[in-house]
């Protein structure tokens, strides 16, 4: 136990972060790791098939979940500088926000570009740029999340060229690329081709991060942003793990590896404000995978069937009107992340509802973590609510309506072509008209917005965030700079490679963008001599 | 309530959530408007372009980008451009309170946040339109 002497203080308070929580109350009882009903030795264990009570014999007692703050906005430079900050907080991983450009492929001189660089996040369209993001971060010791699909083979290919340039063994890499695709046709919206190309492309990644960066986790099945688009958690659930049944099938098509594949892939989810509801979410979301690799895929080895999952608090629960109340929404969030076995979390800053969190809100958003982890005690012991009727009651509805939504979408014809064809688009759409006339006619309540609301109540977000307006030009001069003075011809050879490969449906195309990287080819000129040889996804529009 | 009218919902810049769109498109279409969807990352000009062709009463912009003010002006200059400067433009999305004011000066006929209800908003559209 560290103690207060002036050595290991600063501004008045330790360093880093306290050790984890003794399993003791705060009347000294002492707290077991798990406990079972009386005399049923044989009753489920965390750790043990399938993993309703979690993945980890230890639970949290052996190690904490991450603090992954999502951040990112303005120059390489801004962000940097946002980063050291956040790590100076206590933040134990990194997530990075890129802007909408690097997305979806276009680079920052581009007239469709010039309004959105910068805004929702980081503009990295060439290595360069990543140098500068990671200045001063050692990345063989923390590890970093990219939320990133369309370009997420350019973008890790990147990261593995700015590792090697940095003399970081790509081996000692962690984190992961959200590279989930599929997700974006049904809800996020920052695809670029079609979906066969984009699923061998993922499984391009798949298959060339198993054997370069093992640590690293090539994909993030996410259910995020499917939920926030308007569908129920049931739904949520439903859609990614067929989207990650999908990913294990093209994959084992190709001849890759499944059941290596499986210790990589990792899934993330919303937590919303129904508490129970998401707590067995979690826990039917690790028993249900568990039990569909192994009936379709035969898998057996247990590290294979671990469903681990980070999680972002906020979103669309998160509302404008009297926007500190957020602050208790994300608290009772996490909570439910945390009692449903998160392995990392995001923390929403209550003004994310209408701006980019500012350095005072985005600290309110850790230090929720922090006061949960340190202070509640609440992950003293392995999954607390385990055996209440309650709770596994909900926890097998929900895993039996997760299997009634994964079926009726393989009855359909699986959803690639559910997909190709706005199927769960459509379904989505109108789910999120229907939560919208729930608040609309109060059902829903929504404190602060549709209830209880002040009278005379006015917008009052207190302090607001501004970008620097200069930043979209300072990114756009130093691009220029970077194609001024870059080798041009080693340019188009690794392009003209690049192409090559894409051309063949079964040669990796990821050593050749690891080499247009570190040639400091743009990610525009990278997408485009993809989208020249498979075209680009054609959205359906019926509503 | 909307009854023979025509209007645009379209996605200008390149963010990806639709969902506010699509929920407006579903509602404007329940009240009995003829809508059209754009679908994802178009431009201004071909925002225009499809408004005119399609001889619609209305625009509908949604971004939730940060990007309002530049996509609202753009999107003018190229109505401009076309002949169309009197095109009624409706913009919605996750637009902070300080900058509602700017987009109504930049010519938006009304600016619609997350926590406006259906039917004000429908009902403001249509006195508008009226």
């Amino acid at each position: 136990m560290s103690d207060l002497n002036k050595k290991n203080r600063k501004n008045g308070g330790f360093i880093g972060n306290p050790p984890i929580p003794t399993p003791a109350t705060s009347s000294g009882i002492e707290i077991p790791k798990v406990l079972t009903p009386e005399n049923d030795e044989n009753a489920l264990l965390p750790g043990q098939y399938p993993f309703t009570r979690g993945v980890f014999e230890d639970g949290y007692r052996g190690r904490l979940w991450t603090f992954r703050q999502y951040s990112g906005f303005g120059s390489a430079e801004d962000t940097n500088k946002r980063f050291r900050w956040l790590l100076d907080q206590g933040q134990t991983g990194l997530s990075v926000a890129l802007d909408l450009p690097t997305q979806c492929g276009y680079d920052p001189s581009n007239p469709v570009a010039t309004p959105e660089v910068g805004k929702v996040g980081v503009s990295i369209s060439n290595l360069s740029e990543m140098e500068l993001l990671f200045d001063g971060i050692d990345l063989s010791k923390i590890s970093t999340s990219f939320t990133i699909n369309g370009t997420a083979a350019i973008i890790y290919a990147m990261y593995l060229a700015c590792a090697d340039k940095l003399g970081v063994p790509r081996a000692k890499l962690t984190g992961t690329i959200q590279n989930d695709i599929l997700k974006e046709y049904v809800a996020r919206g920052t695809w670029i081709f079609p979906v066969k190309p984009s699923m061998r492309l993922t499984s391009d990644v798949l298959m060339f991060a198993n054997q370069q960066s093992p640590r690293f986790n090539a994909i993030s099945v996410a259910g995020a942003h499917v939920r926030d688009a308007g569908s129920t958690a049931v739904e949520e659930l439903g859609y990614t793990l067929a989207n990650g049944l999908a990913y294990v099938e093209e994959l084992k098509q190709r001849g890759g590896d499944i059941e290596l594949l499986a210790q990589r892939l990792s899934f993330f989810f919303y937590v919303h404000m129904d508490f129970f509801e998401e707590i067995c979410k979690f826990r039917a979301a690790r028993r249900l995978w568990a039990k569909l690799l192994k009936t379709r895929y035969g898998i057996t080895n247990e590290k294979s069937l671990r469903l681990r999952f980070g999680v972002v608090c906020g979103g669309s629960s998160l509302v404008a009107p009297q926007p500190q109340n957020n602050i208790v929404r994300v608290a009772v969030e996490t909570m439910s992340a945390v009692l449903g076995g998160a392995q990392s979390i995001f923390t929403c800053a209550y003004d994310e509802a209408f701006q980019i969190p500012t350095e005072r809100s985005a600290e309110i958003a850790l230090r929720t973590q922090q006061i949960i982890a340190f202070e509640s005690g609440i992950s003293k012991t392995v999954d607390p609510l385990g055996g209440s009727y309650f709770v596994e009651d909900l926890t097998d509805k929900m895993e039996q309506e997760t299997l009634e939504v994964i079926d009726e979408l393989d009855e359909y014809g699986g959803v690639i072509k559910a997909i190709e064809e706005g199927y769960i688009q459509s379904k989505i759409a109108n789910r999120a008209l229907e939560r919208k006339k729930k608040i609309d006619s109060g059902e829903t309540v929504v404190v602060g917005q549709n209830w209880f609301r002040r009278e005379n109540q006015k917008n009052e977000h207190g302090e607001t965030f501004s970008l620097d307006p200069e930043t979209a030009n300072r990114v756009t001069e130093k691009y220029h700079a970077l194609k001024a003075s870059r080798d041009d011809q080693a340019v188009t050879q690794s392009l003209e490679k690049l192409e090559a490969a894409a051309i063949t449906d079964t040669e990796n195309v990821m050593p050749l963008l690891v080499d247009c990287c570190h040639a400091y080819a743009t990610v525009e000129e990278m997408v485009n001599t993809l989208t020249k040889v498979w075209g680009e996804f054609q959205e359906p529009l019926g509503l | 309530m909307l009854k023979n009218k025509r209007i645009l919902v379209a996605k200008p810049g390149l963010d990806g959530h639709d969902s506010g769109a699509k929920v407006i498109a579903l509602a404007l279409r329940d009240a009995g408007a003829d809508v059209i969807y754009t679908g994802l990352r178009k431009t201004p000009d071909f925002i225009a372009r499809i408004a005119i062709d399609e001889d619609v009463d209305a625009v509908g912009l949604s971004i939730l980008s940060g990007s309002h003010v530049a996509l609202l002006q753009q999107t003018r200059d190229s109505l401009r451009e076309m002949g169309a400067e009197d095109m009624v433009i409706f913009v919605g999305g996750t637009i902070p309170p300080q900058d509602v004011e700017t987009l109504k000066q930049g010519g938006a006929a009304a600016v619609f946040t997350s926590d406006m209800t259906i039917e004000d908003t429908i009902d403001e559209v249509a006195s508008i339109l009226k």
